[in-house]
C-alpha cells in the first residue's frame, strides 16, 4: 500500500515542475512594470531603479528562477504589493473561505445527483429518468454567472430568504477567532450558533449556485454507470438469489458503479475551482480566486504565481486522494496497481 | 458547418441516411433549429434589430418590458441603464458569440489535430514532451487557465479567444491522438504503409478522415463551451469591453441592477447564452448519435 503510494506520489513530480516552470514563466511576462507599480505614482526613476534590485528583478530571467525556486522550497512565495502581505499568509487567510464554498457546494450536489443518476438508471425511461436528462443537458449549458444572478433576484430581491449577497457573514454578525478558518466548523467548535445561522444563510445561495453548476456531470456518469452495472452478471445473479431491491441496488450495483463517479468528481472539483471565481464575483465572497484575479488585472504576480501553485497542488493532492480511495472501494485496483 | 450542406437538396445515400438518424433526435433538431435563428439574427442583424447597439434614448433608462409592466412598444425586452434597447444588443451581439465560437473552434481543431497527429504517429520523446505539455495545461483549472492568459495578453475580446483556444487545445489533442493511435493498429494502415504513402499522405488522407467523427462532435460542443467561456471572461471584465454588446459583458454591467429588481437586464443576456450553448449541446449530442453509435449513451 505505502509502495504503490510513494510510486503514485512520484509521478505527480513531474506535472508539479511543469506548473511551477509555466507559472514562473507566465508571471514573468505579464504587463506592467511590477518596480513602477510598487514604487507608487510619484516615485522618482532611482528610486524605481532601486526597488527593481530590491526586488530582484534586474537579474536575468534564469537567476530570478533560480531565485524564485530557492524561496519556494523554504515555503517563501513572496509578498503581494497590492495587501503588502506575504502571500502564504494571503492565501492561508483566504483558501478556507473558497474551500467552504466549494466543498459545501459539491456536498450538496453529491446528495442531490448521485441519488437522482441511481434512480434514473434503476427506473429508466420514467419521468425521473427524463428529469435526470434534463439536469444533464441543461446543466451544462447554464453560465454560472447568471444562475448566480437569477438566484439572488429570486431568494434575496423577491423572496427575502436570504441575506444581501456581500460575502461570508453580515455586517453585525463577529466571526469567531479562526481556529480552522472554516466559518461553520470554527461556529461549532466555539459554540456560537447565531454566528453559525449567519454563516449558513450567506453560504446558501453561492454554493447552490455551484450544486447547480456540478450537479450536470455527476448525474450523468452516475445514471450511465448504474445502466452498465445493473445490466451486469452478478446483479442478476444477486436478484435471482432473492435479495431485496435496496441491498442489490445500494449494496451490490451502486459499490461497483462508484469507480467513474469518483473520477468524475475530481474532475468536477477542479470545474468549481474555476467556477469559484465567477461565484466569488456574484456573491462578493473574500476568496481566493477573486484574490488572483484582482492581483492578474493590477500585474502582482507572486500572488498569482502562489495562487496557481497552491491549485496545482491541490489537484494533484485531489487526484493522489480519488487514487487511494479507488483502493478502498474496489480491492481488485489494490491487487492490480 | 457541415450540417448546412446535409439540407440541400437531393444529397448522396450516405448523408441521407446521417439526415435521418439526425433528425429522428428532435432535441438534436430543436437545436439545429434554435442555431439557424441566431446565425439570421447574426447575419440580418442590421435589417433586424430594431434600434442600433449603442443608440442611448435618454427618455427611457431601464425601462422595463411592455408586457411587464413597461409602457414603450419600441423596446420589446426594455432598455438598460443607459437606455439602449436590449433586444438590439442581444441581437448585434449573437454576430459576436458565433464569432467567437467559430474563430476558437477551428483555432483549437486546427492546431490541436495537428499535433495530435504528431504526438500519435512520433511516439517517442516528442509523444512525451506533447502530451506532458498537455497535462500541465490540464492541471490548471480551465477558466483561471483562460484568466491567466488574458492577463498576460491584456483584455481585450481577441485575446480572450486566443486564451480559450489554447484552454480547450489538450482536449482535441488528446481525442485525435488516441483515435489516431486506435486507427494505426488496423490493417489497412499496414496495407498502406506498405504500399509505399509517405509520412504526410498517411497522416491526411489515410488515417486523419477516419478519426473525424469524433473530431466532429467534439467541436459543436467546443463552440458552446467557447461561447460560454468568453462570456465568462467578459463577465470578469477580461473579455469585450463595454460597450460592445457581447452577453457576458452585457451581464458584468447589469450586475449591479439585480438588487435592485431590474430583472430583465440580466435575464435576456443570460437567457441568450443559455439557449445558445444549450442549442450547441443538443446539436453536438445528436451529432454524436447519428455519427458514432459506438458513443450512443443508452
Amino acid at each position: 500500500m505505502l509502495s504503490s503510494f510513494l510510486r503514485r506520489l512520484a509521478t505527480a513530480i513531474p506535472s508539479l515542475i511543469g506548473v511551477i516552470i509555466v507559472t514562473f514563466l507566465l508571471t514573468r511576462v505579464l504587463p506592467g512594470d511590477t518596480a513602477a507599480y510598487f514604487a507608487g505614482p510619484a516615485a522618482t526613476p532611482e528610486a524605481i531603479e532601486e526597488i527593481r534590485v530590491k526586488l530582484g528583478l534586474d537579474k536575468s530571467i534564469p537567476e530570478q528562477f533560480v531565485d524564485y525556486v530557492g524561496a519556494l522550497v523554504q515555503g517563501d512565495l513572496g509578498s503581494s504589493l497590492t495587501t503588502g502581505q506575504p502571500v502564504i499568509q494571503d492565501i492561508i487567510d483566504r483558501l478556507p473561505a473558497s474551500a467552504e464554498l466549494t466543498l459545501f457546494g459539491l456536498f450538496i450536489a453529491i446528495a442531490v445527483a448521485v441519488p437522482l443518476g441511481i434512480l434514473a438508471a434503476v427506473r429508466q425511461g420514467s419521468w425521473i429518468d427524463h428529469l435526470c436528462r434534463i439536469v444533464a443537458t441543461a446543466g451544462v449549458s447554464l453560465p454560472v454567472f447568471f444562475t448566480g444572478l437569477l438566484l439572488v433576484y429570486v431568494f434575496y430581491y423577491i423572496l427575502g430568504w436570504a441575506p444581501a449577497p456581500l460575502g461570508r457573514l453580515d455586517v453585525f454578525a463577529f466571526p469567531p477567532d479562526p481556529i480552522t478558518g472554516f466559518l461553520l466548523i470554527d461556529c461549532v467548535l466555539v459554540g456560537d450558533w447565531e454566528t453559525l445561522g449567519s454563516a449558513l444563510a450567506q453560504l446558501a445561495v453561492p454554493s447552490a449556485t455551484l450544486a447547480i453548476f456540478a450537479l450536470a456531470p455527476i448525474t450523468r456518469i452516475t445514471r450511465a454507470s448504474m445502466l452498465s452495472v445493473l445490466s451486469s452478471e452478478f446483479v442478476r445473479t444477486a436478484r435471482a438469489s432473492g435479495l431485496s431491491p435496496f441491498k442489490v441496488i445500494v449494496g451490490y450495483a451502486f459499490r461497483n458503479a462508484m469507480l467513474p463517479v469518483i473520477t468524475t468528481l475530481g474532475m468536477v472539483f477542479s470545474f468549481l475551482l474555476g467556477a469559484n471565481v465567477l461565484v466569488e464575483k456574484v456573491f462578493a465572497w473574500p476568496g481566493i480566486g477573486s484574490y488572483a484575479v484582482e492581483a492578474l488585472i493590477a500585474s502582482d504576480y507572486a500572488p498569482v504565481q502562489g495562487f496557481v501553485l497552491a491549485m496545482a497542488i491541490m489537484y494533484v493532492v485531489l487526484n493522489l486522494l480519488i487514487d487511494l480511495l479507488y483502493g478502498v472501494i474496489d480491492p481488485r485496483v489494490r491487487i492490480e496497481g | 458547418m457541415s450540417t448546412v450542406s446535409e439540407t440541400t437538396p437531393a444529397p448522396p445515400a450516405p448523408l441521407l441516411a446521417f439526415w435521418r438518424d439526425f433528425s429522428r433526435n428532435r432535441g438534436a433538431l430543436a437545436g439545429l433549429l434554435f442555431i439557424l435563428l441566431v446565425v439570421f439574427c447574426a447575419v440580418f442583424a442590421p435589417i433586424v434589430a430594431p434600434h442600433a447597439a449603442d443608440t442611448q434614448y435618454r427618455d427611457n433608462f431601464l425601462t422595463a418590458p411592455p408586457w411587464a409592466g413597461g409602457d414603450d412598444w419600441r423596446f420589446l425586452l426594455g432598455t438598460d441603464d443607459v437606455g439602449r434597447d436590449i433586444l438590439s444588443r442581444i441581437m448585434w451581439g449573437s454576430q459576436l458569440s458565433l464569432f467567437i465560437g467559430a474563430i476558437v473552434v477551428t483555432l483549437s481543431l486546427g492546431v490541436g489535430v495537428l499535433l495530435g497527429l504528431v504526438a500519435g504517429f512520433s511516439r517517442g520523446l516528442l509523444d512525451q514532451f506533447i502530451m506532458r505539455l498537455m497535462d500541465v495545461l490540464m492541471a490548471i483549472p480551465s477558466l483561471l487557465l483562460a484568466v491567466a492568459i488574458v492577463a498576460v495578453l491584456g483584455p481585450s475580446l481577441t485575446n480572450a479567444m486566443i486564451a480559450i483556444a489554447i484552454v480547450v487545445l489538450p482536449h482535441y489533442v488528446r481525442l485525435t491522438r488516441a483515435t489516431v493511435i486506435g486507427e494505426l493498429a488496423k490493417d489497412y494502415v499496414t496495407a498502406s504503409r506498405i504500399a509505399g504513402a509517405g509520412i504526410l499522405r498517411m497522416m491526411m488522407i489515410v488515417v486523419l478522415p477516419n478519426c473525424l467523427a469524433p473530431l466532429i462532435v467534439q467541436a459543436t460542443l467546443g463552440f458552446s463551451s467557447a461561447i460560454l467561456d468568453a462570456a465568462a471572461l467578459g463577465f470578469l471584465g477580461l473579455g469585450a469591453q463595454p460597450p460592445t454588446p457581447e452577453w457576458g459583458t452585457m451581464l458584468a454591467d447589469a450586475k449591479k441592477f439585480v438588487q435592485s429588481g431590474h430583472w430583465w437586464v440580466v435575464t435576456f443576456p443570460g437567457l441568450a447564452i443559455l439557449l445558445t450553448v444549450l442549442a450547441f449541446n443538443l446539436l453536438g449530442d445528436g451529432l454524436r448519435d447519428a455519427l458514432d453509435p459506438k458513443l450512443k449513451e443508452r
